[in-house]
């Protein structure tokens, strides 16, 4: 596909940590791996399967060791086609396996599309709950890999516009452990997009520990959950996914110059948590939301919506976007032109209205 | 998987209906074509034909399912009727095709699985779903009315051939657990030209699950005729594509429908994979009551057909060997009257529909903004019944 495949993690799905209590290094990659394994381990009605996924381990090596550890009815590639990948996942949920289904690229969903809204998305509320489909439809997401065309889409809204789906965008090793967990055990069919440019990211965590605090019951819930990343008293920077790392950056940016910002991870951008969202806005007057998908009709715009509704008295400027440009995803050598950037955040910090 | 791919291609090729008994893989490929002629074993005019390949069922069997196909029929009749008075928003009928519907049902035993289209209303009725719950889709309360594990039966599919999928993962997950359940998929003709008709087939032959896909090709898709969705010989022969067999059925004939399918099902039961089957057969009313069939065929095309109908056919069958009485024609007549009655009667009873309901399915819990919605709508319900009018608000502070 593209020179990205090249494998974040080289070990087997069982081989989930180290010495417990020990801190260890993991990657954003091998974080989702293991919440694969320990999930199939658990439960063995959850199945993965998609393009790939089967003895290579995904193009992105995310399913890595998972057919020789579970078997290949268990972790299986499938005939190249998307649609049937999602259809045959809703037969099968409807006859109880939970299948986690890997669409390779963002922009590779798009055949499974008519699946995923159409019957997916309103399958539960057709049959008044008496069918749920708890399926995850996992998705390398977004850009900034110097991907070529079609692998790099910010596609969250075309999925968060479909009532009945849960939409979902870790930004942290330790978020994409336990989200990934947490969206194969729910109820209700969950969309999961993995940025793709945070694969190789790296956070001190020992995986074997969050399997056993996930396993406990004491992970607190992420969906629905939003989290503040990084506190501060003067603005908001709302993001997720891919952009969260972008918006901490140039929190840290700020700071240097004496704005103390505060960003919101969202997490969760369906069910959407109005409620952390707002009650960081409505402590610091100000806010930016950084996301990377092009702006007009975006999850960006929703949430603007959503804040001047909630919030308008205690704002002391309008709520700004930093999104990408409302063009299709360009070419490797224009992408950091397109991409929100720690100065394009630090310009619309600056335009918040600091005079008044 | 591969392993039981590659011993499945044995199975298939061993299996294919017309091929006997299986041969460890030497039948040849043209095994998996159908037949020239579609199978048929009840002429228009009652005669049997003998088909080495396929015994007629015996006669207990084919009284009962002709008793079927004479409710089938009244509930077709009595559907149109509730429409024009208003009971009904629509409904495609399957008026003609009654032996397919029938069939397709009494094929499966209770572990299996049906997945019908819209039109497919008397086979999921034929089924066992109590009528008033598969008409509730189509009298506009809700999207779906029946609880699909109850007797195995998906919801109506009306986005075309995407439910043929489901059924390839409902067989899916029961071969991996090791079940014997097969499961029977319906489409029409024109589902045969969607990207989802080849995916579902591919799939099924790849991962050798039990499918039977049964096309009923009533020669129409809405106003398009069959010329214009595909060249191929027929549709059945699209199955040597994917490796399995295909077959061809009058599907005006109820005896030959029956042991077409009923030799699918069984050849799925038994390990051999999935089947593709074509029946001919004729959409004898137009695509529902919305549509006016007059501005694309003639009624010379329709009238041609009305001598192939499936009940006639039977019946005259059935009167020849003195298995269908009088007494028991009266008799099958009035037990349809009463499932028709009773149709009658529950469409024409006001549903209360119940809004609250709107946003309770759409997560297994309610999300914060769904029950602000909720709250919202219960409110001007509120406001509505008690006659006041919409509040105002002139407090600048920020909602909670």
């Amino acid at each position: 596909m593209t020179q990205t495949t090249e494998a974040p993690t080289g070990g087997v799905a069982d081989r989930t940590g180290a010495v417990p209590g020990k801190r260890v290094t993991s990657t954003f990659a091998r974080a989702l791996n293991a919440a694969l394994a320990d999930s199939m381990a658990a439960d063995a009605s959850v199945l993965m399967f998609g393009e790939d996924v089967g003895p290579l381990g995904g193009v992105f090596r995310i399913t890595d060791g998972l057919t020789a550890r579970f078997g290949e009815e268990r972790c299986f590639d499938t005939p190249l086609a998307e649609a049937g990948i999602m259809g045959m996942a809703i037969g099968m949920a409807m006859n109880g396996m939970k299948p986690v289904v890997e669409m390779q690229f963002d922009a590779f969903a798009y055949p499974a599309f008519e699946q995923v809204v159409s019957h997916v998305a309103k399958m539960p509320n057709r049959t008044k709950g008496r069918v749920r489909l708890p399926l995850v439809i996992r998705i390398p997401y977004a850009g900034g890999i110097g991907g070529v065309e079609h692998h790099c889409d910010s596609s969250e809204a075309y999925y968060a516009h479909t009532p009945g789906l849960t939409v979902l965008a870790p930004a942290t090793v330790r978020d994409a452990y336990f989200m990934l967990r947490e969206a194969i055990a729910s109820p209700d069919p969950v969309v999961f997009l993995e940025p793709k440019k945070l694969y190789w990211s790296k956070e001190e965590v020992d995986l074997a520990e969050l399997r056993r605090t996930f396993e406990a019951g004491q992970a607190p819930r992420r969906i629905g959950k939003a989290v503040v990343a990084r506190p501060g008293t003067d603005a908001t920077l709302i993001s997720y996914g891919p952009s969260v790392p972008t918006a901490l950056a140039a929190a840290a940016a700020a700071a240097e110059e004496g704005r103390s910002i505060e960003v919101i991870d969202l997490r969760s951008i369906v069910p959407f948590d109005d409620e952390t969202v707002c009650a960081s806005v409505r402590r610091t007057g100000r806010a930016v939301v950084v996301a990377e998908a092009p702006g007009f009709v975006s999850v960006a715009s929703e949430i603007v919506a959503r804040v001047q509704e909630r919030c308008f008295h205690s704002l002391a400027a309008p709520v700004l976007r930093v999104t990408g440009f409302d063009i299709p995803y360009p070419s490797p050598k224009l992408e950091h032109f397109y991409l929100p950037s720690v100065d394009r955040i630090l310009d619309a910090v600056d335009d918040l209205q600091w005079e008044d | 998987m591969s392993t039981a791919t590659n011993e499945g291609r044995n199975g298939m090729l061993g299996g294919a209906p017309g091929g006997g008994a299986r041969d460890g893989g030497t039948t040849p490929d043209s095994a998996l074509l159908p037949s020239v002629e579609p199978v048929q074993l009840v002429d228009p005019d009652g005669h049997h034909h003998t088909d080495e390949r396929y015994p007629l069922p015996d006669g207990d069997r084919l009284l009962d399912a002709y008793g079927r196909l004479i409710a089938g029929r009244r509930i077709n009749d009595q559907a149109n009727a509730l429409v024009r008075q208003g009971r009904m928003a629509v409904y495609p009928s399957s008026h003609g095709q009654e032996a397919c519907q029938v069939a397709a049902a009494v094929v499966l035993g209770a572990e299996d699985w049906l997945f019908p289209t819209y039109r497919d209303t008397v086979a999921v009725i034929t089924r066992g779903v109590d009528p008033l719950q598969v008409l509730t889709l189509l009298r506009g309360d809700w999207h779906g009315g029946y609880d699909p594990h109850e007797h195995r039966v998906a919801t109506q599919a009306t986005p075309l051939a995407t439910q043929l999928l489901h059924a390839v993962g409902v067989a899916h997950a029961a071969k991996l657990r090791g079940e014997s359940t097969v499961v029977l998929a319906m489409c029409g003709d024109g589902a045969t030209s969607e990207g989802d008709f080849h995916e579902a087939l591919n799939f099924a032959a790849v991962f050798h699950v039990p499918v039977v896909f049964f096309v009923q090709n009533n020669e129409f898709a809405i106003s398009v005729p069959l010329r214009s969705q595909s060249v191929a010989p027929s549709l059945a022969h699209k199955a040597i594509g994917y490796g399995m067999p295909g077959e061809r059925v009058d599907g005006n004939d109820l005896a030959a429908l029956l042991a077409v399918l009923g030799s699918a099902v069984d050849r799925a039961r038994d390990g051999g994979g999935p089947t593709l089957v074509e029946a001919h057969t004729y959409r004898m009313q137009a695509h529902t009551n919305a549509d006016d069939a007059t501005r694309y065929r003639s009624a010379d095309d329709v009238e041609r057909w009305v001598p192939k109908d499936p009940i006639t056919r039977l019946r005259t069958y059935l009167r020849a060997l003195d298995l269908l009485t009088v007494e028991l024609e009266r008799a099958l007549a009035d037990e349809a009257d009463a499932i028709a009655a009773a149709i009658r009667k529950g469409l024409n009873t006001e549903v209360t529909v119940n809004p609250a309901e709107l946003f309770e399915y759409v997560y297994t819990e309610k999300t914060t903004q769904l029950r602000e919605q909720a709250e919202q709508l219960r409110e001007e319900l509120a406001r509505d019944a008690a006659g006041t009018g919409t509040p105002t608000s002139d407090t600048k502070a920020d909602r909670p």
